[in-house]
């Protein structure tokens, strides 16, 4: 039995939860992905009709749902590239925690800019 | 008293359905890679989605106008250009089977029913396939320029009527 206290790499502490979040992430991602190729498929439709949906993504309360979406894909991208990591480098299962605060900075480096570009397009007052 | 030259052990095989007095619900037929392909799918199209919907998302949300550009007259400029129709078609594909695989594997661990998890499977493929199939017919039909249409609303390249 491992020392449970320190977690192993899929039961308990960070091994355990960065999976519930990727988990939860990709269905997430999965659901607004099929709604997405629906709403862009009304381009068929007519232009006006086109307009009419997208300008639903164009409120603010959507665009928070849009940096929730982003904040979703940044985190099941990069703990992705991690479990890659896992599976095919040597040293990967050893260092799954250290590569987990890597994901957590990596996310934070790409959504703080994205974050002030788009909240400020969204808020701004175009 | 005779003893056996050797005791009869039975290694149990893969294909077995019942060790050592335990049933086990495997499959004899079943005789492919197709659970090693599918991890090994998620991987290689994890990589490359990461580029294109980045990418993707950089395009859509960040440059320009970000969220406020996107209109009729802005997909059919995108979609006038075979790069960007490539890139979006591939991006459909990987993506809808990345998720589609993702969300089996989640059915299969948690609908411990059969019938529940054939049921919940069948609606997950019908759903893809019918995202796939329209998704790129889309991308394939699509005219930027439609006839009969509010010329303010096209993309600046579309004939004056």
């Amino acid at each position: 039995m491992p020392n449970s206290a320190k977690g192993t790499l899929y039961r308990g502490r960070q091994g355990m939860w960065s999976w519930v979040a990727h988990r939860i992430t990709g269905i997430a991602i999965f659901f607004f992905l099929l709604v997405h190729v629906l709403d862009t498929a009304v381009v068929r439709v007519s232009p006006e009709a086109y307009n009419a949906v997208i300008s639903a993504y164009q409120n603010p309360i959507m665009g928070l749902g849009e940096a929730g979406l982003v904040a979703a894909i940044v985190y099941h991208a990069f703990n992705g590239l991690r479990i890659i990591l896992i599976d095919f480098w040597k040293n990967g299962a050893k260092n799954q925690k250290a590569m987990l605060w890597g994901v957590l900075v990596l996310w934070v480096v790409v959504m703080v800019p994205f974050l002030i570009r788009h909240l400020s397009i969204v808020f701004g007052g175009h | 008293m005779a003893t056996p030259l050797k005791a009869q052990i039975a290694v149990p095989r893969s294909s077995d359905k019942t060790v050592a007095g335990v049933k086990y619900n495997r499959s004899g037929r079943k005789r492919n890679n197709f659970e090693m392909y599918a991890w090994l799918y998620m991987r290689v199209s994890g990589v490359i989605l990461l580029v294109l919907i980045f990418g993707h998302l950089f395009v859509n949300l960040m440059a320009g106008d970000g969220v406020h550009a996107i209109d009729f007259g802005f997909v059919g400029g995108k979609w006038a250009n075979p790069f960007w129709q490539v890139w979006d078609l591939v991006m459909l594909w990987l993506a809808m089977l990345h998720g589609t695989n993702g969300v089996r594997t989640v059915i299969d661990d948690y609908a411990e029913r059969d019938r529940t998890r054939i049921w919940l499977k069948a609606l997950l493929y019908l759903g893809s396939a019918f995202a796939i199939l329209v998704g790129t017919l889309v991308i394939f039909t699509f005219d930027p320029c439609p006839a009969g249409a509010d010329p303010e609303l096209l993309a600046s390249f579309c004939p004056a009527p």
